[in-house]
């Protein structure tokens, strides 16, 4: 298991997402009110890429003609056929025990912690007064 | 963009697996038509609007579920609409996935279907004409379907004659919710003209008949317009059946587009008792309404059924026949299908060629 | 003043023996409208002789249609069906079976005027009661319901409902309205409660035209548009929630093939996972709402006659609970005695025959057990 730089957190607006390249693997990250959460970008379904999806939030009903619209802007639903996943686990609404996309683990750390540590972060330089988010593969 | 191998076992990929995409949905804009278009007509439209056979002066009865119902990455970075920019579609589809050919379906603006057939009929012409200008003259692999005006059979056969002889032109577009059945004599001057000319006829869901969604009455939801485009092509088929239109037009061949096919052996199936018990009521039909069905109809792929067990689908494939289904992406819509993705593993290296390629390059005589 | 039903003292009837089969869709054909005229209360009974309204047969079933009714099931005049001999005769001495499902197709749902409507369909309910539940312990029935009045259909299930000879109710499947729609919810809630199944039957009020896009020239496409009208009101049952709601209806659906539906559960399957925001009071797969409340009456099939298809048809289903014996005697869907189509192994049959017909109907358990 390696740990990759992947991004600066600042890259990342609170509602917005970023596709990353960690070790080969596609991976977007999400930054929801501040928390980061990062995904397999590929669908489990038809493999469309789930950083072109659009944040939504969950709707459920208790009783038909009653919505019940909460956490918005914490599910992706597929750019193609919008089955929803969940930002945070990665699960699918639609069968979440067997659809679901890999979700990882990913940390905020300092630049000044990063530049000691075993650490790859192919892509860009990493300085020592930022924060970056760093994600286990 | 790098392409990933087409077959889903890499191993067994020996060769490039060559892919014919039988619906695609280029937008053509209303700018495009104009120049083709009398201004009687674009006047008409300006100020009347188009009046399809539903309420909604703009929009749809249904909403969709994505605007444009297209896929969310299928917006060309050059602006427009999904679909209406040549490149974007050749680094997304044509290229991406390395098409042989793609056939295209237009669906909007082409007016067909709407209340005022003599509108149909001007804006089918200035459609056809746009189809080479915008696609098919630039882009050889891009094939067009001839949209007719077919509420006016006359009219529709006489446009099938002008352009049958071009190579820009592979098929004839209807639509699945024409105002009357498919079978019915009004059509058959279409049929007459597409199988004189060796064209296929599509019908590709969706338009406006003007009815109920349902023989109950209006559904409420898009997900119910959705799953009614297969029940439309089941009274749509049996139509064309019943009504001998096969039996008349012995050379036609007609292409089922985007409503599915796990309802066609029911439907056969159902069709040929009833055809047991009540064949005195036809005698125009000289064999079993299955009998028909194999020889003249061929489904596209998309949007795929995914049953719970894949297996399922195996069986109805077996059932409605190999060599009797086309692949289509539906590109650039939400509902499109991947070639890498879509089809059941289960498939013969053999079985996956010819519903990828083969059975299209026969059906429209592609070398 | 119409008389509520009271519990018939016939119901219980001596069927100690292990039950053959159970057929839950027989239909007893009104010989006319004047058999019902004893039925009637007097303003209606005069309205038909004064005004000459003699036939009100549904053109879903053209009277010497093939199908309509079997050839050798008629009688020299042509009569089929009328009378309770004809199914003793047919159905319990000439397939086997030893409770039937009376379902009336007569054209009482056709009718425009809402009250003539719901005075036909009551005197209906009563003659089959008199006519037919009356004279042998075997037979059950089905509640027709009013339905284009939802209030005149929740009072006569409520009127007939007492007599538990009825074991469900039943509605055509070509209404004026989709059959999910809210307004129909009532009639749901008072099922729900009863513990009564709705039976959908094929046919229609031609309300609308038979198809989606239009009307066809022949009967055989009439015919064959019902397994459509099916697929579309299974999708309204579901996506307007109907079963979110009363999670415990049963809905039976009644002669219009049953293959169709695995295929085309996989395609509505396949859409609700990315529109099920639409609708989200389906919160989970259509299919397995299907397993829990929805049968489907055996007859027709919709298959070839090889029974190695016929198998695999059924396994699409993944559930052996959903299928209902069923002659849909005096319909001619099958020759002989063969009701149970080749295929069917003898232990789905035996489920098929008996135990789901008596999971799925409550009441025929009080009678049986
Ligand atoms: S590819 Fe994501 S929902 Fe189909």
């Amino acid at each position: 298991m390696a740990r990759h730089v992947v991004a600066a957190s600042s890259e990342i607006a609170p509602g917005d997402r970023k596709l990353v390249d960690a070790g080969g693997r596609a991976i977007v990250i999400f930054n929801l009110g501040g928390e980061f959460f990062a995904l397999a970008n590929r669908c489990p379904h038809q493999a469309g890429e789930l950083h072109k999806g659009k944040l939504c939030g969950l709707v459920r009903s208790p009783e038909p003609g009653v919505y019940e619209y909460t956490r918005e802007g914490e599910m992706i639903r597929c750019p193609w056929h919008s089955w929803e996943f969940d930002v945070r686990t990665g699960k699918s609404w639609c069968d979440p025990a067997r659809i679901r996309t890999r979700r990882y683990d990913v940390k905020v750390e300092h630049g000044a912690d990063l530049v000691e540590g075993p650490y790859v972060a192919e892509t860009f330089k990493v300085a020592i007064e930022n924060d970056y988010l760093v994600i286990d593969v | 963009m790098t392409r990933e191998s087409l077959h889903p076992d890499p191993e067994r990929a020996t060769n490039r697996l060559c892919v014919i995409d039988c619906d695609i949905h280029p937008k053509t804009s209303m700018e495009d038509l104009k120049p083709f278009m009398a201004r009687h007509w674009w006047d008409t439209l300006d100020t009347f609007g188009a009046r399809p056979r539903h309420g909604f002066a703009s929009g749809f009865p249904y909403p969709k579920a994505q605007p444009q119902a297209a896929r969310r990455d299928s917006w060309p970075p050059s602006g427009g609409l999904p679909g209406s920019d040549l490149k974007f579609m050749r680094d997304q589809l044509l290229d991406f996935y390395d098409l042989d050919y793609g056939i295209m379906n237009f669906l909007s603006p082409t007016g067909q279907g709407f209340q005022n057939s003599d509108l149909s009929v001007a804006m089918a012409y200035a459609a056809n004409e746009a189809a080479r200008v915008r696609w098919t003259g630039p882009e050889k692999r891009l094939k067009a379907s001839i949209v007719v005006p077919y509420e006016d059979g006359e009219e529709s056969a006489k446009e099938i004659t002008r352009l049958a002889g071009m190579p820009d032109y592979v098929q004839v577009q209807m639509l699945s919710r024409t105002s009357e059945l498919a079978g019915k004599k009004r059509y058959w001057p279409i049929y007459e003209a597409a199988s004189a000319h060796g064209l296929p006829v599509s019908f590709h869901v969706f338009g406006y008949s003007g009815w109920p969604s349902t023989s109950g009455g209006w559904a409420s939801y898009y997900i119910e317009e959705m799953a009614e485009h297969c029940t439309s092509c089941q009274s749509l088929l049996a139509s064309l059946v019943i009504e001998g239109v096969f039996e008349r037009f012995p050379r036609l061949k007609v292409v089922l587009i985007e409503a599915g096919f796990a309802w066609l052996p029911a439907l056969a199936y159902r069709l040929d008792r009833n055809w047991l018990r009540l064949r005195a009521e036809t005698p125009h039909l000289k064999r079993r309404p299955s009998e028909y069905i194999r020889e003249h109809v061929f489904v596209t792929t998309q949007p795929m059924e995914e049953p719970e067990k894949p297996e399922h689908l195996m069986d109805v494939l077996d059932w409605i026949g190999f060599d009797r289904i086309l692949f289509a992406t539906d590109y650039p819509h939400w509902d499109f299908d991947d070639p890498r993705h879509a089809l059941p593993a289960a498939l013969t290296p053999s079985q996956r060629r010819m519903i990828l390629s083969e059975n299209a390059r026969k059906l429209y005589g592609f070398p | 003043m119409i008389a509520a039903i009271m519990p018939s003292t016939a119901v219980k009837p001596a069927l100690e023996t292990p039950l053959n089969a159970i057929d839950c869709d027989v239909h007893p054909n009104v010989p006319n409208l004047r058999a019902l005229i004893p039925y009637m209360e007097p303003y209606w009974r005069d309205s038909i002789v004064d005004r000459g309204i003699d036939a009100i047969d549904s053109a879903s079933y053209p009277p010497n249609s093939p199908l309509t009714a079997r050839a050798d099931w008629r009688d020299a005049d042509k009569r089929v069906a009328t009378r309770v001999e004809d199914v003793q005769k047919h159905v319990f001495d000439g397939l086997g079976a030893d409770i039937a499902i009376l379902n009336s197709l007569y054209g009482v749902q056709l009718v425009l005027n809402e009250d003539m409507a719901r005075a036909f369909t009551r005197a209906l309910n009563d003659w089959v009661r008199a006519e037919w539940l009356d004279r042998d312990p075997r037979l059950r029935a089905s509640i027709i319901l009013p339905m284009h009045n939802v209030e005149h259909a929740v009072d006569e299930l409520e009127r007939c409902a007492g007599d538990h000879r009825f074991v469900q109710a039943m509605m055509l499947v070509g209404g004026e309205t989709p059959l999910g729609r809210r307004h129909y919810w009532p009639i749901y809630e008072r099922l729900e409660k009863l513990g009564l199944p709705l039976g959908v039957h094929a046919g229609s009020s031609y309300r609308n035209p038979v198809t989606s896009l239009g009307w066809p020239s022949y009967y055989m496409e009439d015919y064959t548009a019902q397994a459509q009208g099916f697929q579309s009101q299974l999708t309204s049952l579901i996506t307007e929630g109907v079963f979110a709601h009363c999670p415990g209806l049963k809905v039976v659906l009644m002669e219009s093939g049953v293959t169709w539906l695995p295929g085309f559960m996989w395609r509505l399957q396949k859409f609700w996972r990315g529109l099920r925001f639409e609708t989200p009071w389906v919160d989970r797969p259509p299919m397995d709402i299907v397993r829990d409340n929805v049968r489907l009456t055996m007859q027709p099939l919709d298959a070839p006659d090889d029974p190695e298809i016929v198998a695999r048809l059924i396994d699409h289903f993944n559930s052996d609970d959903m299928l209902l014996f069923a002659s849909d005697y005096p319909h001619w869907q099958f020759d002989g005695a063969a009701a149970m189509p080749a295929g069917i192994s003898a232990a789905l049959a035996r489920k098929i025959k008996v135990d789901n017909p008596l999971a799925t109907y409550p009441r025929l358990r009080e009678t049986t057990a």
